[in-house]
């Protein structure tokens, strides 16, 4: 039963669940840093040029610097751009704080000195001040300290966020695709076999995360009528090399490597904002015990996830399956008893 | 934040201390000037979460279409049982036709037909598609066996080879047909409710039973109006008691689900649809019970039944695509059960974490 258990729901290792057995790598993944994200969307960009995405509409969508929308068929890496006033800023950093405040080791009150904040390592400050992209990290700390005891916030941030398919630990797409053209790799990554796919549309509506989706068929775009979606770059993979996404990003926002080392670099990333005041950093599929057993996309966050467009509290749908499948089972004997019932009576 | 001309065309924005007394009395928090509907929630640009399924319309009416014919292999398999032979005939021909034309519909609207056969390239249990094709296909087989062997009676020389074997194969035919019906009428209710549309999720304890009674008053909708009265007798009472399980099943499920999420049930078009389909439904059905034994009645009310399962897929189709076209669906539901589940003492399994 230790195996089937966590086969629908749970933590598990997806490349052993799959079965890969001595072919298995270690599970590769993204850690998106959006608190270094400039919105250049080179990521974009690469990702199209590697993967020869066709064009899907060159469209002003009145949503600050975002025309590209959302991710789609055609879109594997998606930038969000958010434009937030002081009042949303405080919120986000007062649900950050409450985040931090549920049970979590707690990171420095607002308004004690930085010196005082807690780290594994100690000595907080000098553990960490060689990992701070934010560069003069005295003058950030600085900064944070008067803003929080001054009571200011800026009046405005732009948010940006570069979004991707999360590679669940339980994929949605993976478990409903009838065809089989939806597979594990030996990197634990989800994978479209665009020969095999036969468009039903089925992944479309089982991720949680409205990543995946059926490429309109034009008749002369590529893969058209099948379900197309991130692939980690698995060609690249297979020879060594960094996503395109990756590999082009300018700030390091996206990083790439294996799983385990992008959760260890996010947790480190976090408790560094936190100790330097910026309490509505939050990490966003770093936790194998959530409703998808955790992503292989993980991501840092200054709002809630739902401010990015991504789902508060998402669920692989197959995790309800063997109730469901009870449930119609139990609707298929009424159907049988009321025809039985039905014919049992007079023939007239 | 940059100015142009065309800031001037904005109305005024509120100071940071109006915005602040909005929100705490409870107003909405966004920007006026966004171009954002009328929210509560957070959500980016009032844009979906979830995807809905690239299906077209050709999927309510394989639902239809499906429990029509699983309705209709039960009848005719009833009907062979107790010697009732137009039940038998009409239920045979029916389920065939019926199953051919869904799975035609099912085909068509795949992104690639010409790869419909690739649903066989494997037995998936995680896939309620993969189940289902394969509930499909020998259902679909059992029905064109039956169709054999009701076409075997008729020879005229029922000596024959041919005909005696098809007089063997009529048992297993009898068999196959109800054994696989069930499953039929029932999987497509799992195939709307294992995705991430909400209202379709949520729906999964009772959609079942709303699919398979509907699949029952359909199938005996049919048989009304091929069946002559002397026969008709096991057709009227499954059609009420199909009508009713249907109805009930509904009435239970909308009340089951939460509020927010059953919402697209009783709004807009699909509202509509189940609203009407609800009047053809029950009208169907006391047509059936009180006036079946009249040629005319039972034919409309026939006719009735058979629209009102029709309008209950496309309602339920309708509903499940509206709740994943808008986020609210999506974040609101969501949201609560997170806090939920952090009022009761849980915090360890939320996909968001300080650390």
């Amino acid at each position: 039963m230790g195996f089937w258990q966590h086969q629908l729901a749970g933590p598990t290792d997806p490349i052993a669940d799959a079965a890969w057995e001595e072919e298995s790598e270690p599970r590769k993944g993204f850690f998106t840093d959006t608190s270094i994200c400039i919105g250049c969307k080179a990521c974009e960009v690469a990702c199209k040029e590697w993967n020869a995405i066709p064009e899907d509409g060159l469209n002003l969508l009145g949503s600050s610097y975002d025309n590209t929308g959302a991710l789609g068929a055609s879109t594997w890496r998606h930038v969000a751009f958010i434009e937030q006033t002081s009042d949303r800023i405080e919120t986000a950093r007062e649900s950050g704080r409450k985040l931090v405040d549920l049970g979590m080791p707690a990171v420095r009150p607002i308004g004690s000195a930085p010196s005082s904040s807690p780290s594994p390592n100690g000595d907080g400050a000098a553990a960490l001040a060689g990992v701070d992209p934010l560069g003069d990290r005295a003058a950030a700390v600085a900064q944070a300290n008067t803003a929080a005891a001054t009571g200011t916030i800026p009046d405005f941030r732009w948010l940006m966020s570069s979004d991707v398919c999360k590679h669940c630990t339980h994929a949605g797409c993976l478990d409903v695709c009838p065809t089989g053209a939806l597979f594990r790799t030996e990197f634990g990554t989800v994978v479209v076999q665009d020969d095999v796919c036969n468009g039903c549309g089925y992944c479309v509506s089982a991720c949680p995360f409205g990543v995946i989706e059926r490429r309109p068929d034009s008749g002369t775009v590529k893969n058209g009528g099948v379900a197309q979606k991130c692939t980690l770059c698995y060609d690249r993979l297979g020879e060594d090399q960094t996503p395109a996404c990756a590999q082009a990003c300018p700030t390091t926002s996206i990083k790439f490597g294996d799983l385990d080392e992008m959760r260890a670099s996010a947790q480190e990333r976090v408790e560094t904002l936190h100790a330097n005041g910026f309490s509505e950093a939050r990490l966003y599929g770093a936790n194998a015990k959530d409703g998808v057993g955790g992503t292989g996309s993980v991501f840092l966050l200054l709002d809630e996830p739902e401010v990015y467009g991504l789902p508060p509290d998402p669920r692989v749908p197959t995790a309800d399956l063997p109730d469901m499948f009870r449930k119609a089972g139990m609707a298929g004997l009424a159907m049988l008893a009321m025809a039985a019932a039905s014919f049992l009576g007079r023939r007239r | 934040m940059t100015t142009n001309p065309l800031d001037a065309d904005r109305p005024p924005e509120p100071s940071r201390a109006e915005r602040r007394r909005q929100r705490q009395a409870g107003g909405r928090r966004r920007d006026e000037a966004m171009m954002v509907p009328d929210v509560e929630f957070e959500s980016y640009y009032g844009r979906n979460i979830v995807k809905a399924p690239p299906w077209s319309h050709d999927i309510p009416a394989y639902l239809f279409l499906g429990g029509l014919a699983a309705g209709s292999g039960l009848i005719g398999a009833g009907g062979a049982a107790r010697n009732l032979p137009a039940l038998r005939r009409g239920g045979r021909i029916a389920a065939l036709i019926a199953v051919a034309l869904g799975g035609g519909a099912l085909a068509k609207d795949l992104g690639r037909p010409e790869r419909a056969l690739n649903m066989m390239r494997t037995v998936k249990l995680t896939s309620p598609m993969s189940v289902g094709s394969w509930i499909l296909t020998a259902f679909g087989g059992f029905a064109g066996l039956s169709v054999l062997t009701e076409a075997g009676r008729s020879l005229p020389n029922q000596r024959s080879l041919l005909a005696r074997t098809l007089r063997v194969a009529d048992p297993p035919a009898v068999i196959g047909s109800a054994l696989f019906s069930a499953p039929l009428a029932a999987y497509t209710a799992v195939l709307l409710s294992d995705t991430a549309a909400p209202t379709w999720h949520d729906s999964y304890r009772e959609l079942p039973f709303v699919f398979v009674g509907s699949a029952n008053a359909a199938a005996a909708g049919l048989a009304l109006v091929t069946t002559p009265t002397d026969q008709n007798g096991p057709a009227r009472r499954l059609a009420a008691v199909g009508a009713a399980v249907e109805l009930g099943a509904f009435e239970q499920m909308r009340r089951s689900m939460d509020p927010l999420v059953a919402e697209p049930l009783h709004e807009g078009r699909a509202g509509q649809l189940l609203k009407l389909s609800k009047v053809l439904t029950a009208g169907g059905a006391l047509g059936a019970a009180l006036l079946g034994r009249n040629r005319a009645a039972a034919a409309v009310s026939g006719l009735a039944l058979m629209a009102g399962s029709a309008l209950t897929r496309f309602g339920v189709f309708e509903a499940g695509m509206a709740s994943a076209k808008d986020p609210k669906y999506t974040v609101q539901p969501q949201r609560e059960r997170l806090e939920r589940r952090r009022a009761n003492g849980v915090t360890d399994d939320s996909i968001t974490t300080a650390r």
